[in-house]
């Protein structure tokens, strides 16, 4: 009776504008002698963007696999969608899984399965949906990042790019209410990059996704900080430069070694003196 | 140096304890929903369909050397018309079972590990585990039930080839007239050599995949680690194969003569 009241209580903080989805509270993890992540704090709030950049071995990943149960903490308390994760078994994990949508390094997609069964997967195994509505749901989430022509295919027969946007597809196919972008762009030619960009911030703008953008790709970092998707009077989907109000929702995390030097926006970094940070903007 | 040991002992029972729960985990998970059907229809063909002709030629063509090496022995005690006898006997409670099992081995157990081994080093166990899918159930569990399944009967079909290979051979080069050796192969069965040759498959075949499958889950290194992977799942289960076959014959004897 008082979990359900507590979640109910949850439910009503978490439906608020400008309820805190994720909560990282001194988190720390080691490997054997390697501290990776030391007294990590942050706040994700609800359809804002958290952008956590860093040098490679900073902990960017491991803050994401942190996040949805794939790794565990040593010290901390993390909070996703009103549920502290870093004592939940992985079977309680699945239920928070459920509205936690993940993007892994090289997209990650299942090379035994086409595209329209990779996009559905959690649709197909893991819900009662009925298949014609799993189906429509796919046509539709490929027609959003524009694939819809590949949905047969293998991954082995797209491109870099389309991969990537293929990954984005199967974790927003169950309509989570945040995403995780685990370096979306890494590894990408500037034009397929962008276009990777461009479907991060429609998914932030136009489905109200929160979303934690872990990069070391200054140009995409910058490009989804600073800019906004808004549907013209047609319908039609346009990226144009980012309101100062809604700038403000994107906000920069740099990590070293395991903690956060810099914390702010995209102008508050550009701003910055601190000489690591000058030295990685360079 | 005994650093050196004390990290081999530590890493040896590591792995001994990570098997044990990734086969608790595999046991529970097959009593507990959700089972993926699909899974496991798919893999009895893979592994009991795809298996087949690799099994059958092993088969086939050890039934007919133990025929032709057997016919020379027995020619010394003249005794060469029972060469059926020894034929069935060994097919069927040793050679069958053991040769299904290796070459389950071989062709199953490298397959299973470096698959799963290129799903661990490109992060596809996590995407499953991100979607919302438990890895043990959905990719251990229904290789499980297809070895344990599969091993028995891809044995029985081994030794009936065997056998058959070794009539070849009986008749048309030793001369061992077709009824003779017909009878002498039935003559020398015993219902407790058929449970033999029928329960050593299911223990081999929950080895070589459990074996398989905890390998290729903890594979890193890339894809040397992938490789590397595939040769200690092979290595691991032809040795446990071999070793399971003593000890299972060992109770067996106890129990069934």
């Amino acid at each position: 009776m008082v979990q359900d009241s507590d979640t109910q209580t949850a439910k009503r903080i978490l439906s608020e504008v400008g309820a805190p989805v994720i909560m990282f509270d001194r988190v720390q993890l080691a490997f054997d002698d390697r501290v990776v992540l030391r007294d990590l704090s942050f706040t994700l709030i609800k359809g804002h963007t958290k952008i956590i950049l860093g040098a490679s071995g900073s902990g960017k990943s491991v803050t994401l696999k942190i996040l949805t149960g794939l790794l565990k903490a040593d010290a901390g308390v993390v909070w996703v969608n009103g549920q502290r994760v870093d004592r939940l078994s992985e079977r309680e994990m699945m239920s928070v899984r459920a509205d936690l949508g993940m993007i892994f390094q090289e997209g990650a997609l299942f090379d035994s399965l086409t595209v329209r069964e990779n996009v559905g997967y959690k649709l197909y195994e893991e819900t009662d949906m009925p298949l014609e509505d799993v189906d429509r749901r796919v046509e539709e989430v490929l027609g959003f990042i524009g694939l819809t022509e590949h949905i047969d295919k293998m991954p082995s027969e797209l491109s870099g790019g389309q991969r990537r946007r293929v990954a984005i597809a199967r974790a927003m196919a169950f309509k989570p209410s945040i995403l995780l972008y685990d370096e979306a762009t890494t590894g990408l030619d500037p034009i397929t990059a962008t276009t990777v960009d461009e479907e991060i911030i429609k998914l932030r703008d136009l489905e109200g996704v929160s979303s934690i953008v872990v990069t070391h790709q200054l140009r995409d970092a910058f490009y989804i900080a600073t800019h906004m998707a808004e549907r013209g009077t047609h319908g039609e989907v346009r990226i144009v430069p980012a309101s100062p109000e809604k700038a403000e929702e994107a906000e920069f995390i740099m990590l070293k070694d395991g903690v956060i030097c810099f914390e702010g926006t995209a102008e508050d970094l550009r701003r910055s003196t601190d000489p690591y940070l000058k030295t990685f903007l360079s | 140096m005994f650093r050196l040991i004390e990290d081999w002992l530590k890493g040896t029972a590591l792995q001994a304890q990570e098997y044990v729960r990734l086969t608790a985990a595999a046991i529970r998970c097959t009593f507990t929903p959700p089972l993926y059907r699909h899974d496991i229809v798919e893999q009895l063909d893979e592994i009991g369909v795809g298996s087949l002709t690799v099994v059958l030629l092993s088969g086939l063509f050890t039934g007919a050397a133990l025929a032709l090496q057997s016919g020379l022995t027995l020619d010394q005690f003249g005794a060469r018309p029972v060469v059926g006898r020894l034929v069935s006997a060994t097919m069927i409670k040793e050679l069958g079972p053991v040769l299904t099992a290796l070459m389950l081995t071989g062709r199953v157990g490298s397959g299973i590990a470096a698959e799963l081994g290129s799903m661990v080093v490109t992060d596809q166990i996590n995407a499953l585990r991100a979607l919302g899918t438990d890895p043990v159930r959905k990719l251990v569990v229904p290789r499980v039930l297809a070895g344990i399944f599969m091993a028995p009967i891809l044995t029985i079909m081994s030794d009936f080839v065997g056998i058959f290979g070794a009539w070849v051979v009986a008749r048309f080069t030793l001369q061992v007239n077709s009824g003779v050796y017909w009878s002498s192969v039935t003559k020398a069965l015993y219902t407790q050599d058929v449970w033999m040759g029928l329960i050593k498959p299911f223990v081999f075949g929950f080895l070589i995949v459990t074996i398989a499958c905890h390998v290729g889950l903890r594979t890193t290194g890339g894809t040397a680690g992938v490789g590397k992977s595939t040769t200690v799942a092979v290595v691991a289960g032809s040795v446990a194969v071999i070793a399971a076959d003593f000890f299972v014959t060992q109770l067996l004897v106890s129990l069934l003569y």
